[in-house]
């Protein structure tokens, strides 16, 4: 645990709290079992919180918070799967503040930190990441092309839209159309097709601004992956040192014991990378390594994770009665977001000169 | 520990920056640039030079090869904003300390906190002017992973003590001048029955026989006890107290060994290296796509470690006690260590893992030397499995008895 101030320390112990209390993973189960992507109250109150707005400059209406207190509520809410467009909405609002125009932050910022507008990147076109590329066009103002499996593009009132000569704003409405698309985790994905739609290209940032922006998503992504494989982690340990068979605690066989030591040894690993990812953010040092690092990082043992939390759990592990199953769902949506280990090496090594 | 920060305060920082710019200056000869420390080597001593020995003299008189050590025992009496300063000067005049050892890393910390005054200022200020070699008798034969089953025993003869029993993994016991010893002194209790023994390599009675390891070197000693007469001044806190005072200086040990990643840190980027050797495509990629992949891999596993490294001092900082992640270091550490290893052998081809003479480069016989050495990492000191038992019974409370 990288060492906090006292108002990321309140604020991770709300978090923690709220999550525990309000957004337990039964209430993900409930939401599930009643077709929602996510529960509109809930959100409602994490606005309310002031989470959609933490890393909002105050003069737009958030609370300048900075990542890594974002990254710790973000993390908090990973644990108990709570289905919201937090971080969605989060990067799409950085997209905007690192490069939208003044007209442009306060026509959109305001509402995206108050919780009232939800935002989201439509960056992919194809069913894996490639990185900043893309072939949607932008001609005389309005925006064609398709984007594949957008997070919380249902929900979302704003797309964050990368083209192939830059970022563009398109609101729904007019030449937007969104097709579901049902992934394991059950949360909210959808082809999203631009038809000529109305855009409004994000002109003030650097030319890395789409390299910028996923390495956001990259680092804020591995948030909510450290706080699921905490998770896995702690209840994987929870049921060993309860289930008895051959009249022993499973907990006291020494095959698992090092099994779990060694998932101890990654997790804190994780840790470690995702904190200097959400670091990096803070300071503006050596962004992309640290997005690299953290991402995968935390691709590679939270796949380990997952895998190994349905396996310690044995036949029950498979249930659906069970909640590590949610986990390798999820785990898996979040592991092909933003870039694969595969991608993020071959980018490691191109940043390295190799 | 009495500091000179008390005498010395913190804006005469730069007075102390300039008093140890003039000593280097004077005292660290050009031609000792870059060279190794020869106490420190695995490998044992080579003759020292006339330039080696003057500046080994310099420090050691001065203490600042234990700079923090108590000034009264020949220790530097540094604050450690003192000593940070003594290092960062000494990396930009590339000069080494050349204190170092057991003596140094292990056992000076340890008899500084355990040892009576008269013991203090008998063994400590030879180890602050690098003058006695210290080894280690830990292992037995029978007793590696599981310590405390040692074996030899000291008899207790009233003024002194006969000690009789084999110890082996001695590391440079064929070159050390004193062993701290684990012995037993009570066959009733396993882990009571333990004292810490301070013993001569020079007595009658001790013998020395190196072992050749699979690296061609022989690092190691077994060190057999026949009848050794050992006077009771050397024992070091009271009978039985062995094992407690054994496993404080096993932290130091550790500490040591998740540390000697800290030599990696100058080393070449293994993607150098791999250029250099492979050659790279079109678009300035190595040419195996494979091994591309692997060695990034490795590098951000390496970068997390040493993230990691330093996220426990903070953390031990922080909370003012050492933190719980300080017991995965070890297992880290040594484990990429020799990833690193293989990788590199890998790059380098039939090159990297040449044995001796004509057709190699030295630093590739060197690497091929080292990879062999390497596997001891994960062995000693609390090998992984050990370690993993610790992790799992000490921070994740997987007990073996519920």
């Amino acid at each position: 645990m990288a060492v906090l101030y006292e108002e990321q320390s309140m604020l991770r112990d709300m978090a923690r709290e709220w999550a525990v209390n309000e957004s337990p993973v039964n209430a993900w189960r409930k939401v599930r079992d009643a077709g929602l992507d996510f529960d509109a109250s809930k959100w409602a109150e994490m606005g309310q919180m002031g989470w959609a707005g933490i890393i909002v400059p105050e003069e737009f209406g958030g609370t300048d918070f900075g990542w890594m207190s974002l990254g710790l509520v973000v993390e908090e809410l990973g644990k108990t799967l709570t289905a919201s467009p937090l971080v969605a909405s989060s990067l799409a609002a950085s997209a905007i503040a690192l490069g939208g125009s003044q007209a442009q932050k306060e026509k959109y910022l305001p509402q995206l930190a108050s919780g009232e507008l939800i935002g989201t990147l439509a960056f992919d076109e194809g069913s894996r990441h490639r990185g900043a590329v893309a072939e949607a066009s932008v001609l005389g103002g309005k925006l064609s092309g398709t984007k594949s499996f957008v997070h919380e593009a249902n929900g979302a009132g704003l797309f964050v839209v990368l083209a192939s000569d830059g970022v563009y704003l398109v609101e729904k409405g007019e030449g937007v159309s969104v097709s579901d698309r049902e992934l394991v985790d059950r949360r909210d994905h959808a082809e999203v097709t631009f038809a000529s739609a109305p855009a409004e290209k994000l002109a003030d940032g650097s030319d890395n601004l789409a390299d910028e922006i996923l390495d956001r998503a990259r680092i804020l992504t591995a948030a909510e992956m450290l706080g699921m494989a905490q998770y896995v982690f702690d209840t994987t340990l929870a049921y060993l040192k309860q289930r008895v068979q051959f009249n022993q605690v499973l907990s006291t066989f020494q095959a698992l014991q090092h099994r779990m030591a060694g998932l101890y040894t990654d997790l804190e690993l994780m840790r470690t990378a995702v904190e200097a990812g959400l670091t990096a953010l803070d300071t503006g040092f050596k962004v992309p390594e640290a997005a690299c690092l953290a991402k995968a990082r935390s691709n590679d043992v939270l796949h380990l994770m997952s895998r190994e939390g349905v396996q310690l759990h044995g036949g029950v592990g498979m249930t659906d009665e069970y909640d590590v199953g949610f986990y390798l769902k999820r785990a898996r949506v979040l592991e092909a977001s933003w870039g694969g280990s595969g991608f993020l090496k071959d980018r490691h090594a191109k940043l390295n000169g190799y | 520990m009495a500091t000179a920060a008390e005498t010395r305060p913190e804006d005469d920082l730069e007075t102390f920056r300039g008093e140890v710019k003039a000593f280097l200056k004077a005292n660290f000869p050009d031609e000792l640039k870059g060279k190794g420390n020869a106490l420190r080597s695995v490998e044992g001593p080579t003759e020292e030079t006339e330039a080696e020995k003057a500046w080994r003299v310099a420090m050691g008189s001065r203490g600042w090869g234990t700079p923090t050590w108590p000034k009264q025992y020949g220790g530097g009496g540094l604050s450690k904003k003192q000593a940070r300063v003594l290092e960062q000067e000494m990396a930009v005049a590339a000069a080494w300390n050349p204190i170092g050892g057991m003596g140094v890393m292990m056992f000076g910390p340890t008899l500084l906190e355990y040892g009576n005054e008269t013991q203090k200022q008998e063994h400590i200020p030879p180890i602050c002017r690098g003058e006695i070699r210290w080894c280690q008798g830990y292992s037995e034969p029978n007793a590696g992973s599981d310590l405390a089953n040692l074996q030899t025993f000291a008899e207790d003869r009233g003024d002194h003590y006969v000690v009789n029993g084999q110890k082996t993994w001695t590391s440079g016991g064929q070159w050390a001048d004193k062993c701290f010893c684990l012995v037993r002194t009570d066959r009733s209790d396993k882990h009571t029955g333990i004292s810490f023994l301070l013993i001569d390599m020079d007595a009658p009675g001790v013998e020395v026989r190196p072992i050749q390891m699979i690296s061609g070197m022989s690092p190691f000693c077994e060190t057999f006890f026949t009848d050794v007469q050992v006077p009771k001044e050397n024992l070091v806190g009271k009978e039985g107290q062995g094992w407690t005072i054994g496993k404080r200086l096993l932290q130091h040990e550790r500490t040591n060994i998740s540390g000697g990643g800290a030599s990696m840190l100058n080393a070449q980027p293994l993607s150098k290296i791999a250029k250099d050797y492979l050659g790279t495509d079109e678009n300035g990629q190595l040419v195996d796509a494979d091994l591309r992949g692997r060695i990034a891999d490795y590098e951000i596993a390496w970068n997390t470690f040493l993230l990691t490294a330093r996220r426990a001092i903070e953390e031990s900082k922080a909370q003012g006690g050492v933190s719980e992640i300080s017991s995965i270091l070890k297992n880290v550490g040594s484990k990429l260590g020799q990833q690193r290893a293989e990788l590199l052998i890998e790059i380098m081809g039939f090159r990297g893992l040449g044995w001796e003479g004509e057709g190699f480069r030295q630093k590739e016989l060197e690497h091929v030397r080292g990879w062999l050495f390497g596997k001891a990492t994960t062995i000693y000191g609390g090998s992984t499995e050990i370690q993993n038992n610790i992790i799992a019974k000490r921070i994740l409370g997987m007990l073996d008895h519920q």
